[in-house]
């Protein structure tokens, strides 16, 4: 469905079977598939942690935690049973690869979870799809079939004597729920309203059993680590950053899409060479790194590696990977607007920082945009944003307050322009009436 | 029971059911698929699904409300989902939801008298990298323009009036 891109930069690793026809169980075989779990049975779980551990590899959901080093949190022994869960719950702005591997590649998930489970102890998995990606959820559960149908998943895997399940699961529409505790609400056929931690999933998770929750990107990668062992995809990135990363450039780029890119890729290459540059003869203002949770980088700052090391030095996040390129023919004002309305509109409601403070600041952001914006109004959004840092259960509050602080600090000038009574001077297309906002 | 289910639905949930150590686990998914045949969660349907999943209705409705896909209204036939989020916005998403709303002479939420529409804005549907983009239920249209979105349109007006 979704168009594929393609660039001599690449680097094919979680892509590689991207186009290729592997979502048919045969066709994944030929192409190396279900080799990767055959190995790992015969792996002490310690030693698939270490290479996992050893391959650098880092969370792709978000918050780029080490992935062996999670899988070694979950205790050995257990009274309960142990979980695989996959998030497959894409719905950060800017966010649009977890989609592709499913579309693509829905065996290599698969697989993911096995190795997953295996190195921990699990007996059992879950892939959570968004409720939008119905046509991935059929995708999804038609290859898990498939693979029951082999003898791969159910009662004595690969004659190997040990039993694993792995089995879907869909969500129906909400953010929130991608937050890992807020899944395992989810899943337990709750409202997806995150959990006081500790204690971490790693301990207590999924009906209250130790259980590890990685995106599907992150869990993608898996076999092709176990298959090609951790010091070369270690090698394929920066040290710490191990492999290659789904980047998805979107928004006012030229050749927009998912490339695959090695870890640490330059961001300015990223836009101009792999992307094509900024098209209709604008040029760029800013770009948001990884998804809209993360401070703005503006177009001075952009010589930057794109490894979560880098960008957290440049004052911003690697995030999901969603690389949102806005240029000069953009209102930051009302960038940020959107940014706060979607935050607002997907706030749990639990904590009071972030249920009031989005929805002062979406007001104040409505306000603004509308040419009533006052000079203090400047500060206090800065203000308010900094102080809902850390202050919530959950990191959405952080997620709303972190970019708008970067808007009004690197971009004070252009709300300086809004104020008392100026209109906003980039709707020289002319403003489109505005519809009722958004229900919630 | 008396049943609001079809036989397809009611094997789909008996199915699910047991591939969690709880029944309630199935409850998100299943509101979904019973939405997706009913065409939204009535009275009957949140009762047979409590009574089906072991749950309160009070519970149900608890977990409905807090789900922007599931709804206790019906909506048109065609659900037109346009996301005007950040990578959206800046391609335009914005005029494709104002153009569908006087297409279709309905506003957000709204639907057309003959029951065949729906407009809704969304947020950030996944389809970043092909934006603009919305979704007509489940099927993804990207890399809108105003005049696609016509011609997006019109087929499903002819496929929803034949
Ligand atoms: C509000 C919120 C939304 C999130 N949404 C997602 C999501 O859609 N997909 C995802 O993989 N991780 C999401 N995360 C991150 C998860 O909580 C979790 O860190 C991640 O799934 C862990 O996997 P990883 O270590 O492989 O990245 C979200 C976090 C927050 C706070
Ligand atoms: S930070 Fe926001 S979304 Fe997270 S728990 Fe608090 S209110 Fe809910
Ligand atoms: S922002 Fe519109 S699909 Fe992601």
């Amino acid at each position: 469905m979704a168009e594929l891109v393609s660039h001599p930069d690449e680097v094919k690793v979680v892509s590689r079977r991207f186009g290729q026809g592997a979502t048919d169980i045969d066709r994944y075989l030929a192409l190396d598939g279900y080799k990767a779990v055959q190995k790992a049975l015969a792996m002490e779980p310690d030693a698939i942690i270490n290479e996992v551990k050893n391959s650098g590899l880092r969370g792709r959901g978000g918050a780029g935690f080490s992935t062996g080093m999670k899988w070694s949190f979950v205790p050995k022994q257990s009274a309960k049973p142990k979980y695989v869960l996959c998030n497959g719950d894409e719905s950060e702005p800017g966010t649009c690869k977890d989609r592709l591997i499913f579309e693509h590649d829905p065996h290599s998930v698969i697989e993911g979870v096995m190795i997953a489970g295996l190195s921990i102890g699990a007996k059992s998995g879950y892939v959570y799809i968004r409720g939008e990606y119905r046509y991935l959820s059929n995708i999804m559960q038609k290859a898990i079939k498939d693979a029951y149908a082999k003898g791969f998943l159910g009662k004595n895997i690969f004659g190997s004597g040990r039993d694993f399940d792995v089995h879907w699961h869909g969500g129906a529409g909400a953010y929130e729920v991608g937050e890992e505790s807020a899944l395992m609400e989810s899943l337990e056929g709750k409202r997806g309203v995150p959990r006081i931690k500790p204690p971490f999933p790693a301990v207590v998770g999924l009906w209250g059993g130790p259980t590890v929750i990685n995106n599907a990107e992150t869990l993608a990668s898996v076999p092709h680590i176990i298959l090609g062992g951790g010091e070369w995809f270690a090698k394929l990135g920066t040290p710490k950053n191990g492999g290659t990363r789904l980047f998805c450039l979107s928004g006012n780029i030229a050749k927009p899409g998912v490339y695959e890119l090695p870890m640490g890729y330059n961001l300015k290459k990223m836009i101009y060479d792999v992307g094509g540059g900024i098209p209709n003869g604008r040029t760029l203002k800013a770009v948001v790194p990884g998804g809209s949770s993360c401070p703005c980088l503006t177009a001075d700052e952009i010589d930057v590696a794109m490894d979560f090391d880098s960008v957290a030095k440049a004052g911003s996040m690697l995030g999901s990977g969603g690389v949102v390129v806005i240029d000069d023919a953009q209102c930051i004002v009302k960038f940020a607007l959107r940014t706060m309305k979607f935050y607002q509109h997907e706030s749990c409601g639990w904590c009071i920082p972030c249920r009031e403070g989005t929805d002062w600041l979406k007001k104040t952001l409505i306000r603004f945009h509308a040419g009533g914006g006052l000079k203090k109004d400047i500060d206090n959004m800065q203000y308010l944003s900094e102080n809902m840092l850390g202050r919530t259960f959950c990191p959405l509050g952080d997620a709303a307050a972190m970019p708008t602080i970067a808007f009004v600090k690197k971009f004070r000038k252009e709300f300086e322009d809004h104020l008392e009574g100026r209109p906003c001077p980039y709707e020289e297309r002319g403003a489109v009436e505005q519809l009722p906002v958004m229900a919630h | 029971m008396t049943t609001l289910f079809s036989p397809a639905l009611a094997a789909r949930f008996d199915k699910l059911v047991t591939l969690y150590p709880v029944r309630r686990s199935a409850l998100v998914p299943m509101l979904l698929y019973a939405q997706d045949e009913v065409g939204y969660l009535s009275d009957d349907v949140v009762a047979e699904i409590a009574e089906r999943i072991g749950a309160t209705e009070l519970e149900v409705r608890n977990v409905i409300s807090y789900y922007s896909m599931l709804t206790t209204k019906p909506r048109g036939k065609y659900n037109v989902q346009v996301c005007t989020n950040i990578s959206c916005m800046v391609r335009g998403g914005e005029e494709i939801l104002h153009h569908c709303a006087k297409k279709l002479g309905i506003g957000n939420k709204d639907t057309t008298p003959d029951g065949l529409f729906s407009l809704e804005e969304v947020e950030c549907i996944g389809a970043c990298s092909w934006a603009p983009a919305a979704q007509v239920n489940y099927d993804f249209h990207e890399n809108l323009t105003t005049e696609k979105m016509d011609g997006i349109l019109e087929g499903y007006k002819k496929k929803g009036t034949q």
